[in-house]
C-alpha cells in the first residue's frame, strides 16, 4: 500500500475573471521513505495540488479526485477528521518562513501548542520536547532561543523552527512547498542536507514542491514535472536528468545555466509564456511553445505512457517503450 | 521597551508645548477683551481688572507668567464664576466626565471587537452586511442628532430611563449618553476590525496554524486575534479624542455637569481663562493618552519593541 | 495560437466595481435627489424662508396649509427652511473641503518635492498636528473671533487637510524617482507624458476617494459648531441649527427635528457610502 495515492487531482478556482483551472487531472503515488519532486514553473499547479491534500485551498477554490493516504480517503474528510490528520500525521512546510511562522508568538507557543493539541500533553513536557526537536535541527542554545520571537531568528534558523515544528509528532508524509526558495544558496544547501537525514531517521515520505531542478537533484528520488496543471514526466531523478524525453523538460534541463559552458553563449530559455489557465488550450498545454510541435498536439492532449520502465511521458512524440 | 517609551515620551513635549502656545496666543490676539460683555465699566475700575490680571503687560511677559503658572498646576481664576478657580471647576467636573468617557469607550471596544470579528468570519454573508449596514448608520448620524431621539424614544414615549440629569452618576443616567457617546466610536471600530481580520486571516501565518491542525477557535482566538487589533489599538488615541470631544455637546443635551458643559458654557460667556484651561487640560490629556496608546501597541506587536 | 485574455485599464475595472455596488449606486441616485431639492424645491413652495404664518405656528406637515414640513415655533415653513439648511450645510461642505484639499495638495506635494530635511519637519509637523483636538480650537476661534461665514470655511477646512498632505506627499516622492529614472533613459519629451499616464490617474482616485469622505465629515463639523450655537448667524440657517432648535421643541413638536436630522443622516449616509464604494472599487484587492 502506497504512503500516499493521488488520482484524477481537479483543482478549480472561481474568479471574477472566470474559472481558473489551476490542476488538470494530476495522479501520483509516494511510497514510505521515499521522496517525490514535483518540479514546474510558477502557475504549474504544483502548490495548489499540495494544498488540496491538507484540504488548505482558498475560499474560492476547490478540488475533485481521489487522495488516499495510508488506504484512508481524504477528500471526503471533514474539517475536524481532518484537523486530526494535519501536523499530525502528516505535516506542511512553507516557502516563506517569517510570514508563515507567527510574528507574535514565541516559538516555544507555536510548538508546544502542537503537542497539546494532537498527544494531550502537558506544557512543561511539550516544551522539553520542542527543545529536543531544536536541537535536531542544530539550532544552538535552543533551550534559550525558544523563548524568541520568530524575527529575532535568520531566516535559515527560521526554516529550521519550521520544520523542527512539523516533525513534533513524527508525521509519515512531510509535505515541503518551496522550502529552500527565500533562502541564500548555501543555507539552501543545509537546509536540504538537514532534510534528508530526517528523513532517514523518521523514515517518513517528503513530497517536495520545487521549481528548482537543482534540489530536486539533491534531495529526490523519484520526479514529477508539471505544466498547465498536468504531468508531463515522471522518472527516478537520475534517469530523468540523463534521459529527458519531454520537450519542456529538456527545455528546463537545457535552460539550467552551467558552469562548463563556453563564455558568451548565450542562455538557453524556453521561448513564449505559461498558459493563461483561464483558457487552456484544448490540446497539449506545452504545444503552443514547443519547438517539435506536430499537427495532432493542438488538438490532442497526451496520454501518460510508460516509454522505459518507471519512466512515464505525456508527449506525441513518445509512445509506449519509446 | 525602555528607550522606546523614552523615545515617545520626548516626542510628546513638543506637541504639548505647540498646544499651549497655540491656545494662548489665540486668545490674546483676539478682539476684545473679557470684559466687553458686561456694560462699560469707568475706566479706573478697567485700568485696576487690567493689572490684576496682568492685561496690561507685554504680551511675551504674559505668555512667560502663563507658563509658569501652568507649570505649577495653576490654570488661573474663572473670568465668570469669580468666586472660583479655573482649577476647581475642572476639579469638579473632570471626574463626571472622565466616568463618561471612560464608560463609553470600553462599551465601545468591546461592542465594536465582537461585531468586527464577527462580520469578518461571516464575510459577505447577510450578518456582515447587517453589521456593516448598521456600523455606516452609526457614522453617519450625528451624536447631537441621535441624543435627543433616543431621549424622545426611551425617556419621553417609552419612559424607561430618564431624559437628562446626572444623579451622582447612577447608571439609568449614564445609559443614553453613553449609547450616544458610544455608538460612532462601535461603528468605526467595527468597520477597522473587521477589514483587519479579514486580511489576518488571509495571511500565510493563519495557513500555517490551520495546517497544524489547530480547531478553529483556537486559530482565532490565538493567533488572528492580537495581530487583529493592532490597528484597532492605534485608533484608540483618535477614539478617545472623538469622546470628548463628543462629550462637550453630549453633556450639554443631558445636562450633565461634566468638563464639556463647563469648557460650552465659558465659550458662550467668552470666559477666557476657563476655555484656556480647559482645552489646555483636555489637550494634554490626549498627548497622554497617545503615549499610552503607544506603549500599549508595542506591549502587543513585539516587532516593534526591537527597533 | 492561444487566445490572449483582454486586459482592463484601470477605470475600466474601476468603474465594473462601482456599478456591481448596489449600495455605492443606491446612494449615488439618492444623493442625486437630495441635491436637486435642495437646489430647486424652495422655488416649489409659496413661502419664503423667514416668513412668519400668524396662523400656523408649530403645526404638523399637512397638505392643506401648504406647509409640507409643518412649522416651526415661531410659524416659519419648515420645508424652505429644512432645504436652505441643505443649501448651506452643502455648500460649507464643498468649500471646506476645496479649502481642505488645496491646503493638503499644497503641503504635501511641497514636502515631497523639496525632500529632506525640510520634508521631515513639515510630515513632523503634521504627525503633531494629527495628535490635536482639532474641534476645542476650531471653537476657539468661533468664539473669539466672531461668526464670520468665510472664518467658518477656512477654520473647517483648516481641519481635515493632513491626511491629503501624506497622501500626496507620498505620491510626490514616487513620481520623482519614476522621473529621474524615466529621464536618464528617454528625452524630455516624456516627463509630461509621464505624469499625464502615471501619476495623474492614481492621485484622481486618491483624491476622489478623500473628497468624497471629507465632504461629510466637514458638514459634520458645521452642524456641530451650529448645534452649540456657534455656527452661521440668522437669518442663514444649516442643517445643524435646525436640528438644534427641533430638539427643543422635540416632545411638542417632532417634526422639526426629525425632517433636519433626516435630511442630514441621510446626506451623511449616502457620502460615505459613496466614498466607500470609490475606495473598494480603486482597491485592487478582492474585498
Amino acid at each position: 500500500m502506497a504512503l500516499l495515492e493521488v488520482k484524477d487531482l481537479h483543482v478549480r478556482f472561481r474568479t471574477n475573471d472566470g474559472e481558473v483551472r489551476a490542476v488538470n487531472g494530476l495522479s501520483f503515488s509516494l511510497e514510505k521513505g521515499e521522496t517525490l519532486g514535483l518540479v514546474g514553473e510558477s502557475g504549474s499547479g504544483k502548490s495548489q495540488a499540495v494544498l488540496s491534500i491538507l484540504q488548505l485551498l482558498a475560499d474560492n477554490g476547490s478540488f475533485q479526485g481521489s487522495i488516499r493516504f495510508q488506504g484512508r480517503e481524504l477528500s471526503t474528510l471533514d474539517r475536524k477528521a481532518m484537523n486530526r490528520i494535519r501536523g499530525n500525521r502528516i505535516a506542511m512546510i512553507f516557502q516563506d518562513p517569517m510570514t508563515a511562522l507567527n510574528g507574535h508568538l514565541t516559538v516555544e507557543r507555536q510548538m508546544t501548542e502542537v503537542l497539546e493539541h494532537h498527544e494531550g500533553v502537558k506544557r512543561r513536557e511539550a516544551r522539553r520536547r520542542a527543545i529536543e526537536m531544536l536541537e535536531a535541527v542544530q539550532i544552538p542554545d535552543a533551550h534559550k532561543r525558544i523563548r524568541r520571537y520568530p524575527h529575532e531568528f535568520s531566516g535559515g534558523m527560521r526554516q529550521r523552527v519550521m520544520i523542527a515544528m512539523a516533525l513534533l509528532c513524527r508525521p509519515d508524509l512531510l509535505i515541503a512547498d518551496e522550502p529552500t526558495t527565500a533562502l541564500d544558496v548555501t543555507v539552501q544547501a543545509q537546509i536540504l542536507r538537514l532534510l534528508r537525514d530526517l528523513q532517514q531517521e523518521f523514515h517518513m515520505g517528503i513530497l517536495l514542491i520545487t521549481h528548482d531542478l537543482g534540489v530536486v537533484a539533491s534531495l529526490g528520488d523519484r520526479v514529477l514535472v508539471m505544466y498547465g496543471g498536468r504531468t508531463c514526466e515522471e522518472a527516478a531523478v537520475d534517469e530523468l536528468f540523463r534521459h529527458p524525453r519531454h520537450p519542456y523538460t529538456r527545455g528546463l534541463l537545457g535552460s539550467v545555466p552551467r558552469l562548463d559552458t563556453p563564455a558568451g553563449e548565450r542562455l538557453r530559455a524556453i521561448p513564449g509564456n505559461p498558459p493563461s489557465l483561464l483558457a487552456l488550450p484544448p490540446g497539449c498545454a506545452f504545444a503552443p511553445r514547443c519547438g517539435e510541435r506536430m499537427a495532432q498536439c493542438n488538438e490532442v492532449q497526451p496520454a501518460m505512457r510508460e516509454a522505459a520502465p518507471g519512466h512515464g511521458v505525456a508527449c506525441h512524440l513518445h509512445g509506449d517503450g519509446e | 521597551m525602555l528607550r522606546y517609551s523614552l523615545k515617545r515620551l520626548l516626542g510628546a513635549i513638543p506637541t504639548l508645548l505647540i498646544l499651549l502656545t497655540l491656545a494662548f496666543f489665540m486668545m490674546r490676539l483676539a478682539p476684545g477683551g473679557p470684559f466687553d460683555s458686561e456694560k462699560s465699566l469707568p475706566p479706573e475700575i478697567q485700568a485696576n481688572l487690567d493689572r490684576k490680571y496682568h492685561l496690561d503687560e507685554p504680551l511675551l511677559q504674559q505668555y512667560g507668567r502663563y507658563l509658569w503658572d501652568l507649570l505649577h498646576g495653576d490654570f488661573g481664576p474663572s473670568f465668570q464664576y469669580r468666586d472660583y478657580t479655573v482649577n476647581e471647576l475642572i476639579a469638579s467636573g473632570f471626574p463626571v466626565s472622565l466616568r463618561l468617557g471612560l464608560a463609553s469607550i470600553a462599551i465601545a471596544l468591546v461592542v465594536g471587537v465582537a461585531l468586527g470579528t464577527l462580520a469578518a468570519l461571516r464575510q459577505n454573508r447577510p450578518a456582515d452586511h447587517g453589521i456593516m449596514t448598521l456600523a455606516m448608520t452609526g457614522i453617519s448620524i450625528p451624536n447631537f442628532v441621535l441624543a435627543p431621539l433616543l431621549i424622545l424614544l426611551f425617556a419621553v414615549h417609552l419612559g424607561w430611563l430618564p431624559a437628562g440629569g446626572w444623579n451622582g452618576g447612577q447608571w439609568r443616567n449614564l445609559v443614553l449618553p453613553v449609547i450616544a457617546l458610544a455608538l460612532p466610536q462601535v461603528a468605526y471600530i467595527a468597520r477597522l476590525m473587521r477589514g483587519s481580520m479579514i486580511e489576518v486571516l488571509r495571511g500565510n501565518a493563519i495557513r500555517t496554524a490551520r495546517a497544524k491542525g489547530l480547531p478553529e477557535r483556537t486559530v482565532i482566538l490565538r493567533h488572528a486575534l492580537k495581530p487583529a487589533l493592532l490597528p484597532v489599538v492605534s485608533f484608540l488615541g483618535p477614539a478617545t479624542a472623538a469622546v470628548i470631544t463628543g462629550s462637550v455637546v453630549i453633556e450639554q443635551i443631558f445636562g450633565i455637569p461634566g468638563l464639556g458643559r463647563h469648557f460650552v458654557q465659558g465659550a458662550l460667556n467668552r470666559d477666557y481663562t476657563l476655555v484656556m484651561g480647559v482645552v489646555v487640560f483636555y489637550g494634554a490629556l490626549i498627548v497622554l493618552l497617545n503615549f499610552v496608546v503607544d506603549l500599549l501597541y508595542a506591549a502587543l506587536d513585539p516587532r516593534v519593541r526591537y527597533r | 495560437m492561444t487566445e490572449e485574455i483582454r486586459g482592463r485599464s484601470l477605470w475600466q475595472d474601476a468603474l465594473a466595481r462601482l456599478k456591481r455596488n448596489r449600495a455605492a449606486v443606491t446612494a449615488l441616485v439618492l444623493l442625486a435627489l437630495i441635491v436637486l431639492l435642495v437646489t430647486a424645491g424652495p422655488w416649489l413652495s409659496p413661502w419664503s424662508l423667514d416668513e412668519i404664518d400668524w396662523d400656523h405656528i408649530s403645526t404638523p406637515p399637512s397638505l392643506e396649509t401648504r406647509h409640507w414640513f409643518g412649522t416651526d415655533s415661531v410659524g416659519r415653513d419648515l420645508f424652505v427652511r429644512t432645504l436652505h439648511g441643505g443649501r448651506m450645510s452643502l455648500m460649507v461642505g464643498l468649500v471646506a473641503t476645496a479649502v481642505s484639499l488645496v491646503i493638503g495638495i499644497a503641503w504635501g506635494a511641497t514636502a515631497g518635492y523639496l525632500g529632506g530635511r525640510v520634508d521631515g519637519f513639515m510630515m513632523r509637523v503634521v504627525d503633531i498636528l494629527y495628535a490635536m483636538p482639532f474641534m476645542f480650537f476650531v471653537i476657539l476661534l468661533m468664539v473669539f473671533f466672531g461668526r464670520d461665514i468665510l472664518l467658518i470655511f477656512v477654520a473647517i477646512g483648516a481641519i481635515n487637510w493632513l491626511d491629503m498632505a501624506r497622501i500626496v506627499r507620498g505620491q510626490t516622492l514616487a513620481l520623482k524617482q519614476r522621473e529621474f529614472v524615466e529621464a536618464a533613459v528617454a528625452c524630455g519629451l516624456t516627463a509630461p507624458r509621464i505624469i499625464a499616464r502615471h501619476i495623474v490617474p492614481n492621485l484622481l482616485g486618491v483624491v476622489a476617494v478623500y473628497v468624497t469622505l471629507t465632504i461629510p465629515q466637514v458638514i459634520l463639523v458645521e452642524s456641530f459648531l451650529s448645534f452649540l450655537g456657534l455656527g452661521v448667524q440668522e437669518p442663514a440657517t444649516s442643517w445643524g441649527a435646525l436640528v438644534n432648535e427641533g430638539a427643543q421643541e422635540m416632545e411638542s413638536a417632532p417634526w422639526s427635528l426629525l425632517f433636519p436630522a433626516g435630511f442630514l443622516a441621510a446626506t451623511l449616509f449616502c457620502f460615505n457610502f459613496i466614498g466607500d464604494g470609490l475606495r473598494d472599487a480603486l482597491d485592487p484587492r478582492d474585498r
